[in-house]
């Protein structure tokens, strides 16, 4: 699959002002991660070097090097979350879900993330699954979501 | 007989507390019950401990009842809440509601009011009055209104936009450009997004009078990947005013022409600074630029740019129609016109208050926000964002304005409130202001990148009372450090939370 998209994205996005942020946007879009081989390519394509692509994917806390898990799980633990026990929630979904802050459990199930504001600081804390939120989120009611969405702890 | 209107909002924050699952429960009691009503998706009031909310329109205005839950529907039928009765949940209409009425909502007039992206409900707001007249009297009218208003960038800098605007318009240039700075990181702030999510238009207007006074043809704006629903939006609102006519070539027969893109970011949070985001624009690193040049005159591709934060450029309408009397009527001293102040973590009633300068944080905290969300005794707020100073209640009472914060070394910053309950330890939230830093600074001058690691440590040995007196002499001094050494804010102002904390809480730094 590679193969085919990967070099059709880059020649949408080479002529592009700045389009190396927009095209590994739309690589992880479509693959999830942004895959070490595909580097050379990028660079090449966008008259680059490879230095210089994987200084951007690095730099940037919101790409990823490495495939997620099958469900993403983001905590926001900025001050207005703290505020309303943030710390004690991802605290408690690190050793319910037995996957630690910013790592990927060991069956690849879950990635559980530290995020910094999602902008629903009015209804803390706030939560992220699988790109929905969820607002003045409490451990019960992450249970209960956990069982809809079959996420096994 | 009408159809009766209902109003839910499509604001994140409302969806994210079930507001598409009321939608679905009204939908399918009212078909069950055989009678016909429109719900209709409108942006949110900004009053989030009632979301869902949910209106009604009856004859004499919108009745508002909220929060509503899945089990409260069928029971808001049997009330009859669609002739706008009574019901446990009933709060009354809602313009009447206090927390609305005594707020002066100049930028956020249609909020909660109109669908956001309806040109109709738009135009028959006030929308779009602003460009007309803007492409009627051009560049050096537009110039004159802004300056002569006040306004001060509300990104958090405070900068004069009409002389950043005239900067741009007098440097030589073959392209300029207008970037709109959505790169809203700040904890306890969202009224970009609101902005974003609920009106976009105003958003697009801001952008193409200002394209039209500096002469810029092209804008872009740098939309923060969390904001998943506002990119969304923007890119809808981007296609359908360009279909109107109110972008792109030619608008509104003028024979202007000013065309804008979305960039997305990618979780930097120093990205929110104006250099390391054209860096970002440019498809690099986001690290920060050395100025001068100021952006103005090489900004974005070297080109002369106008950069303003999302609220600044979403005034800018509504001093273009109303002129700027009118808009510098409100407001105190140098700080003119509102602010929407966002009330944000442990506070009772959380949501969005636009005001005019002057009034005091206890009022906001107060008589607006009800005090603690949890009950307790409120111990510390934070204003202006993790970069701003913990504010103690001895200076409660000054007025929330520009010159007054910035004389008690404080800041109102994009004008996010985050309130803490006596349960917080303040030694924890400069330890964690420091680690922040140490995670999202850019790298490029030693103040930040080292000083904020070293202050993470020496905060840490001040907890665990190893050397006490010296490591807090040594904290100061690391500050003191990074305040005049550092190249942008995020280094020279993460120590505005610490020494705040230090100086306000001292008893938290103790192990004792």
């Amino acid at each position: 699959m590679q193969n085919i998209t990967i070099p059709q994205l880059i020649s949408k996005y080479e002529k592009i002002p700045g389009g190396l942020m927009p095209l590994l946007h739309a690589i992880q879009d479509e693959l999830g991660y942004i895959p070490n081989d595909v580097v050379p390519n990028i660079a090449l394509g966008l008259n680059l070097s490879r230095a210089e692509v994987h200084g951007v994917i690095t730099y940037y806390h919101f790409f990823r090097t490495t495939p997620p898990g099958k469900h993403v799980i983001q905590v926001c633990r900025a001050e207005a979350c703290q505020a309303c026990g943030a710390e004690e929630l991802l605290s408690v979904l690190e050793s319910s879900l037995n996957c630690k802050r910013n790592q990927t459990r060991y069956d690849e199930k879950i990635t559980l993330e530290a995020v910094y504001c999602l902008g629903l600081c009015a209804t803390s804390p706030a939560v992220q699954i699988d790109n929905k939120l969820y607002a003045n989120v409490t451990t019960e009611k992450l249970k209960d979501l956990f069982g809809e969405l079959e996420i096994n702890p | 007989m009408n159809v009766t209107q209902i109003f839910i909002s499509c604001d994140s924050a409302a969806v994210a507390l079930g507001a598409d699952v009321i939608v679905e429960k009204i939908n399918a009691e009212s078909k069950s019950r055989g009678i016909d009503v429109k719900v209709n998706r409108n942006s949110t009031r900004g009053m989030f401990w009632l979301e869902p909310l949910v209106e009604v329109q009856t004859s004499s205005g919108r009745v508002a009842y909220g929060p509503i839950q899945s089990a409260d529907v069928s029971d808001l039928f049997d009330c009859g809440f669609l002739e706008g009765h009574s019901h446990i949940k009933y709060l009354g209409l809602t313009e009447q509601i206090p927390y609305l009425a005594k707020q002066q909502r100049l930028t956020f007039s249609r909020m909660g009011v109109t669908k956001p992206l309806s040109i109709l409900d738009y135009k028959s707001h006030g929308g779009f009055l602003g460009l007309k007249k803007a492409l009627q009297n051009g560049s050096e009218f537009i110039l004159k209104e802004l300056l002569d208003s006040g306004l001060r960038g509300r990104g958090g800098a405070a900068f004069p936009a009409g002389v950043k605007w005239k900067t741009v318009q007098q440097t030589e240039g073959e392209q300029k450009f207008v970037v709109c700075n959505a790169d809203e990181g700040d904890s306890g702030t969202y009224s970009d997004r609101m902005t974003m999510e609920g009106d976009p238009y105003m958003l697009i207007e801001g952008m193409v009078i200002a394209g039209l006074a500096v002469h810029a043809t092209r804008g872009y704006i740098y939309i923060r990947s969390e904001y998943l629903q506002a990119i969304t939006v923007m890119q809808k609102a981007l296609q359908l005013a360009t279909e109107s006519g109110f972008l792109g070539e030619n608008i509104l027969d003028s024979g202007k022409s000013f065309f804008i893109e979305i960039r997305k970011a990618a979780g930097s949070y120093v990205c929110g600074e104006e250099t390391a985001m054209l860096e970002s624009i440019e498809g690099k690193r986001g690290v920060v630029r050395a100025k001068p040049p100021l952006p103005a005159i090489r900004g974005l591709f070297g080109c002369p740019t106008v950069i303003n934060n999302v609220i600044t450029l979403a005034s800018v309408p509504l001093i273009i129609a109303n002129g700027a009397d009118y808009y510098k009527n409100f407001g105190m001293g140098r700080s003119k016109g509102t602010l929407p102040f966002q009330l944000a973590g442990n506070v009772k009633y959380a949501g969005l208050v636009e005001t005019a300068f002057g009034l005091s944080l206890r009022q906001l905290i107060y008589d607006f926000g009800g005090g603690s969300r949890s009950g307790r005794p409120i111990k510390a707020v934070q204003v202006g964002g993790p970069l701003g100073a913990y504010i103690p209640e001895s200076q409660w009472d000054a007025p929330l304005e520009y010159e007054t914060y910035a004389a008690m070394g404080a800041v109102l910053g994009h004008g996010g409130i985050v309130v803490h309950d006596d349960t917080v330890d303040m030694s924890k939230m400069a330890r964690y202001a420091m680690e922040f830093c140490s995670i999202e600074s850019c790298g490029k001058c030693t103040p930040c990148r080292i000083g904020s690691t070293r202050g993470v440590e020496v905060i840490d040995r001040i907890i665990n009372n190893q050397e006490r007196d010296q490591q807090i002499e040594l904290l100061r001094d690391l500050c003191n450090t990074m305040v005049n050494g550092s190249l942008c804010a995020m280094g020279s102002m993460t120590p505005y939370p610490v020494l705040s904390a230090l100086n306000h809480y001292s008893a938290d730094f103790t192990s004792d």
